[in-house]
């Protein structure tokens, strides 16, 4: 098993290199930007602010809400600009993700707007997001009870591996690949998880501790370039 | 509008507790099942569900088309999902909610991943003229757990659709016309089930009321213990503990649903 080779020669439980920056777009409230390799996601803030139109405040409890985008670009047949069914997708999927942990009751009536763009694709766009928009969060100052930190475990045939490039969601051989999109909370709880492909329930059982150990590296990412940003200032 | 009542609510968490529920289930058990197939004569194959009051009716159509790009010798799979305004007060005209989306994305994912349908036996001519399978769900009346009886629907409709005939000469189906072909399917069937979590119980096949105060899902399709999609959708946390025990009740619970969907379809 030692020797399952990647097409990129990571190790099997090895990331690809973080990129993680705040401040990247200087009007929102809060903003970052999170890159496993070559996916880039950038995210921006903008809120509490007062929810409009009236009748969608929420008098009991604020309102979060996400909006995931592709750029045309970001991939190497261009996408239609646009929301599409997958990105409405995964959008929701973003805010059951980040809801847990982001102190929304504290704003009745209000509503934070977490605005998530994919600048560079080479798969788990939806994780680098999530990431970009944990650490915009905390960059707006919105009170949390936690980061999020979000990875994608791969099957390829039969080999669990941490953070899929575009080469490996494709792969040929044996059982074929197996992509399960993972967001934990400090304390190892999950607020998301997907999965396309197949795995025996026991195998599934075991992509935890992969997704546990990469966050601690992609945590200390984030928290470093937050603090960065303050020792800035 | 007609949503559950906070009382309600709280009610149905107690009970819950104890292992009880208002209707009289236990937490792992389902409704009754009742599954009709052949509910359109014009449809390629077609099925009605019924859990308890909830209707979900699921048709599937076939039309020729040109293959996507990346799948030159395959046919392709196409999934939608209409909640109905007729099946629920709470549903006005205009956009579809993003339950409806999900849905159609969820059951798509299931039936796309663990091959149930051998797409590539649905081509006609490489990289020119493919089969298009065009799954439709719509809610006919919503009690709950839209979700399981959409699955459980797609999985008859597939069963039982035959292909149409085909024109070579113009290239197109002659629609109304059928050969006695069915759609290749897996020798697998894959069932997706919803496990709903509500306080500290883990719960299938919700009504609306339990819907309502549904904290979190997991969607799973799976067959033999092998899981080839899921989703957890809303947005409470879970222990990996509580996953864990989520796939224990699936894996216990598809089994049954597969035997009722298989003593049901002549």
């Amino acid at each position: 098993m030692t020797e399952f080779k990647r097409p990129d020669g990571r190790k099997i439980n090895e990331l690809r290199k973080i990129t993680a920056k705040v401040g990247v777009v200087p009007n929102a409230d809060g903003s970052a930007l999170f890159g496993f390799g070559d996916t880039i996601a950038i995210a921006a803030v903008y809120g509490p602010k007062k929810m409009h139109p009236q009748h969608s405040q929420n008098p009991e409890k604020g309102t979060l809400r996400c909006t995931y985008n592709m750029l045309s670009f970001s991939v190497t047949e261009r996408i239609r600009p646009g929301p599409s069914r997958r990105s409405q997708e995964i959008s929701k999927i973003t805010e059951w993700a980040l809801q847990p942990i982001v102190m929304i009751d504290d704003f009745p009536g209000n509503v934070v707007d977490v605005h998530i763009n994919v600048i560079q694709a080479n798969a788990s766009t939806r994780c680098a997001g999530i990431n970009a928009a944990a650490m915009a969060l905390a960059h707006a100052g919105i009170p949390m009870k936690s980061m999020v930190t979000s990875v994608s475990i791969g099957k390829l045939d039969k080999q669990l591996v941490t953070d899929l490039i575009k080469e490996e969601e494709d792969w040929e051989e044996g059982e074929g690949p197996t992509d399960i999109p993972i967001t934990l909370t400090d304390d190892g709880k999950i607020t998301h998880i997907q999965l396309d492909g197949n795995i025996p329930m026991k195998q599934l059982m075991e992509t935890f501790e992969l997704a546990k150990e990469a966050g601690k590296q992609i945590h200390e990412a984030q928290v470093k370039a937050l603090k960065e940003a303050i020792e800035k200032k | 509008m007609i949503e559950t009542p906070k009382m309600t609510g709280e009610r149905i968490k107690e009970y819950l507790q104890e292992g009880k529920r208002f209707d009289g289930r236990k937490l792992d058990e389902f409704r009754k099942i009742t599954i009709e197939t052949g509910v359109s004569k014009n449809a390629e194959g077609s099925a009605r569900v019924n859990l308890g009051k909830t209707e979900v009716l699921v048709g599937v159509k076939l039309d020729v088309a040109e293959p996507y790009s990346d799948s030159q010798e395959e046919g392709n799979l196409m999934v939608t999902a209409e909640f109905l305004t007729m099946s629920s007060p709470r549903l006005d005209l205009g956009p579809q909610p993003f339950g409806s989306l999900e849905l159609a994305r969820v059951i798509d994912r299931g039936i796309r991943e663990s091959h149930f349908i051998d797409l590539k036996k649905l081509c006609i001519k490489k990289g020119e003229k493919v089969w298009n399978v065009m799954i439709d769900i719509y809610s006919i009346n919503d009690d709950g757990n839209l979700l399981d009886a959409a699955g459980i629907g797609a999985i008859a409709a597939l069963k039982t659709a035959r292909i149409p005939r085909y024109n070579e000469e113009t290239g197109k189906p002659i629609f109304g016309e059928w050969t006695d072909e069915k759609i290749p399917l897996s020798k697998e069937t894959p069932i997706s089930l919803t496990v709903h979590k509500i306080g500290n119980s883990l719960i299938i096949d919700p009504t609306k009321e339990e819907e309502d105060i549904s904290e979190t899902r997991v969607t799973v399709c799976s067959s033999n213990g092998i899981v080839y999609s899921l989703q957890k959708g809303e947005s409470k946390e879970l222990s990996v503990e509580e996953f864990q025990k989520i796939l224990d009740l699936v894996e216990k619970t598809e089994k049954k649903i597969y035997k009722e969907i298989e003593s049901n379809i002549k």
